[in-house]
């Protein structure tokens, strides 16, 4: 029985996975995801691969909410800054769709510092609504500025090729953006076992005490917008290469409302909770979809109304979440592991 | 138990009894209520220096405008570092956290949501230098520089005798324990000058006890100069080696506890009229 965790060097201590079952588990969850595409249709493609951007995205959001508190609602105008610069860039001057990626990230990384200079002044809601403000300023400069955007046209972004390869079918894509989340993942994960990781949180926490430890507000505070904001343009550059369609549509402020409920429902300040929130809020409607659609047969009342039983239950299931499990869904997970972890003997 | 420290927790260059921090009349208000007058005092290198006064007389202002969190209206703040001497009266609390001065709050200020180590560990946030990418990466360089930390972070950890605690997370500790993780998380600056704002308030007689013997630990062992705001007449007399008492913003006396407790202005204005209630008196020292 393993009753406690002990270790016997700092270095062991200090790493990301403890446990052998621990390890155990990755094993099997990495064994599951290389596995998959093999096995899955289209349509289960592009459900893993919209999880993945949308893990990607998720993980951005919770470095800036999660981990360092401040609330953002500009997470669809981040994405679109993503986007277009990964489509403009491919269209306009024939990038290749990873050179694009990356000056995209590094793009958004710079508006996000931007657009996070507010928070030195304003803090909770005060600063939800400035980033609210950032949100319908990008989606306006996107739809006003024609020559370069296409306005409210969408743009069409070439098919992204590596030797010869069409990444952007469902199954080479899936390669793509599952790698991407991995090392987003990873990256992150190791970010917060440092002392800039630490700085976040403690901001996070008790900014007063962070700054009076030594901690520069300013810097720290633009560094956790950038960092945030390079994942999330990640994650709209390569929505842009996968749907090679751009519109602002896409981006609008449902998406952060949406990305928000993610890391909510997911588990706010975690890795793990931002890639189960992406999970549970992409899924969720394809299944009231599917549910809706068998029971179409029988009840044929059901396809005029299902849209607005699909609205109800997404607001319900979040409303349960928020009520029973605030923590979200890791902290879930986290009890059925020290369940298990002491099994047979939990009580 | 006590093991040897490979760490020193005192960054300061000077010598003992050298000049270290020079409040000069400093003025400081609020709107209409004017919270410090005209207050100087001067701090030297390793010793405890106390400041007593009744509520509301201005102590935890002083320590915000010494740590940069008030910036007075009036006067200067110079802090000596050896070969410098810098003018703090306007610099930032980050900037001054890293010249060396560090401190703890009257009300727990600890980060709640952090272990108890992550707390220590994010004390030492000056000493330490990981760049983004390598952190992101958590390069050797950097993983060599948070198991170095770590090892400072677990010589606190014994000092303070909160080993069994290590891995809880703060907010769900018990208050005399919140206080010794927040000593333990200024102590992770390795501070020039520690500023403690009232460490021992609320504790019982046993967690007082401890908390003056840590508090003498850190400044007999390593040095480190100790500024306390504290309203235990007991433990200040005991530990301190100055006192300035101040009084609706103004200092109204300061010097050896026996000086101080003998200031006649003292013991009528801060122990009121009373003074055969007087616990100056009482410790006859
Ligand atoms: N941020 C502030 N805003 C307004 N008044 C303040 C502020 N901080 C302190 N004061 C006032 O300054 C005076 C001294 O307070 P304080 O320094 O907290 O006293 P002490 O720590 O000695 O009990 C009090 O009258 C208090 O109301
Ligand atoms: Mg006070």
């Amino acid at each position: 029985m393993n009753s406690g965790i002990f270790h016997s060097t700092y270095k062991a201590d200090m790493g990301l996975r403890h446990t052998y079952l621990e390890k155990a588990r990755w094993v099997i969850f990495a064994i599951f995801l290389l596995a998959f595409p093999f096995f899955a249709n289209r349509y289960y493609l592009t459900l893993a691969n919209t999880i993945g951007i949308a893990t990607i995205g998720a993980i951005g959001l919770n470095i800036l909410v999660g981990y360092t508190g401040q609330i953002s609602l500009g997470q669809g105008g981040f994405m679109a800054v993503g986007a277009y610069t990964a489509a403009i860039l491919t269209i306009n001057m024939g990038m290749p769709w990873w050179a694009s990626t990356l000056v995209a990230c590094v793009v958004t990384a710079i508006v996000g510092a931007l657009f996070g200079i507010p928070s030195l002044r304003l803090k909770g809601l005060y600063l939800a609504i400035a980033t609210l403000a950032s949100q319908e300023i990008i989606i306006w400069i996107v739809t006003h500025w024609d020559a370069v955007t296409g306005g409210v046209d969408a743009l069409v972004v070439p098919a992204p090729m590596l030797f010869g390869i069409t990444m952007s079918s469902d199954f080479n894509f899936y390669w793509l953006v599952w790698a991407l989340a991995g090392v987003t993942a990873l990256l992150t994960a190791n970010l917060f076992r440092t002392h800039i990781g630490r700085a976040f949180v403690a901001i996070r926490d008790q900014d007063i005490a962070a700054e009076v430890m030594g901690i520069n507000l300013f810097k720290y505070k633009l560094l956790s917008f950038a960092v945030s904001s390079f994942f999330v343009g990640m994650a709209g550059a390569l929505t842009a290469h996968y749907r090679s369609i751009v519109t602002w549509e896409r981006f609008t402020v449902d998406i952060s409302v949406l990305y928000l409920a993610m890391i909510i429902i997911g588990g706010l300040g975690s890795v793990r909770g931002a890639f189960f929130g992406a999970t549970f809020i992409t899924l969720l409607p394809a299944t009231l979809t599917n549910l809706g659609r068998s029971l179409k047969s029988t009840f044929p009342v059901v396809d005029s109304i299902l849209p607005f039983i699909q609205q109800a239950a997404f607001g319900l299931v979040i409303i349960l979440f928020l009520v029973f499990e605030p923590e979200g869904i890791n902290k879930m997970w986290k009890d059925i592991k020290d369940y298990f972890r002491l099994w047979p003997f939990s009580y | 138990m006590q093991r040897d420290f490979r760490h020193t927790l005192n960054s300061s260059p000077l010598n003992p009894g050298d000049l270290q921090l020079n409040v000069e009349h400093v003025r400081l208000g609020f709107g209409g209520v004017t919270a410090l007058f005209d207050v100087s005092l001067s701090i030297y290198q390793s010793e405890i220096f106390a400041i007593i006064g009744p509520n509301g007389a201005g102590k935890t202002s002083l320590l915000n405008c010494i740590s940069g969190l008030y910036h007075p209206q009036q006067g200067s703040i110079t802090y000596h570092t050896g070969n410098a001497e810098h003018q703090i009266t306007k610099l930032k609390p980050y900037e001054i956290a890293e010249l060396g001065i560090a401190r703890s709050f009257q009300n727990i200020e600890l980060f709640r949501h952090m272990t108890v180590l992550d707390n220590i560990m994010a004390g030492a946030h000056v000493h330490m230098k990981a760049g983004l990418l390598s952190s992101m990466l958590y390069w050797g360089k950097t993983q060599r520089e948070e198991i170095k930390f770590r090892r400072f972070a677990e010589d606190i950890i014994d000092l303070l005798e909160i080993q069994a605690i290590r891995d809880k997370q703060v907010g769900e500790l018990a208050y005399g324990l919140q206080k010794r993780v927040e000593l333990g998380r200024a102590l992770a600056m390795k501070p020039a000058i520690l500023l403690l704002d009232e460490p021992m308030a609320g504790m019982n007689a046993e967690e007082k006890e401890d908390m003056a013997r840590f508090v003498l630990d850190v400044n007999e062992e390593h040095g480190v100069t100790i500024v306390l705001i504290e309203h235990d007449m007991g433990v200040i007399m005991d530990i301190s080696d100055r006192i300035a008492v101040l009084n609706f913003g103004q200092k109204i006396g300061d010097g050896t506890p026996e000086e101080v407790s003998k200031n006649q202005d003292v013991v009528h204005a801060y122990l009121g009229e009373d003074e055969d209630a007087n616990p100056v008196k009482q410790m006859n020292l």
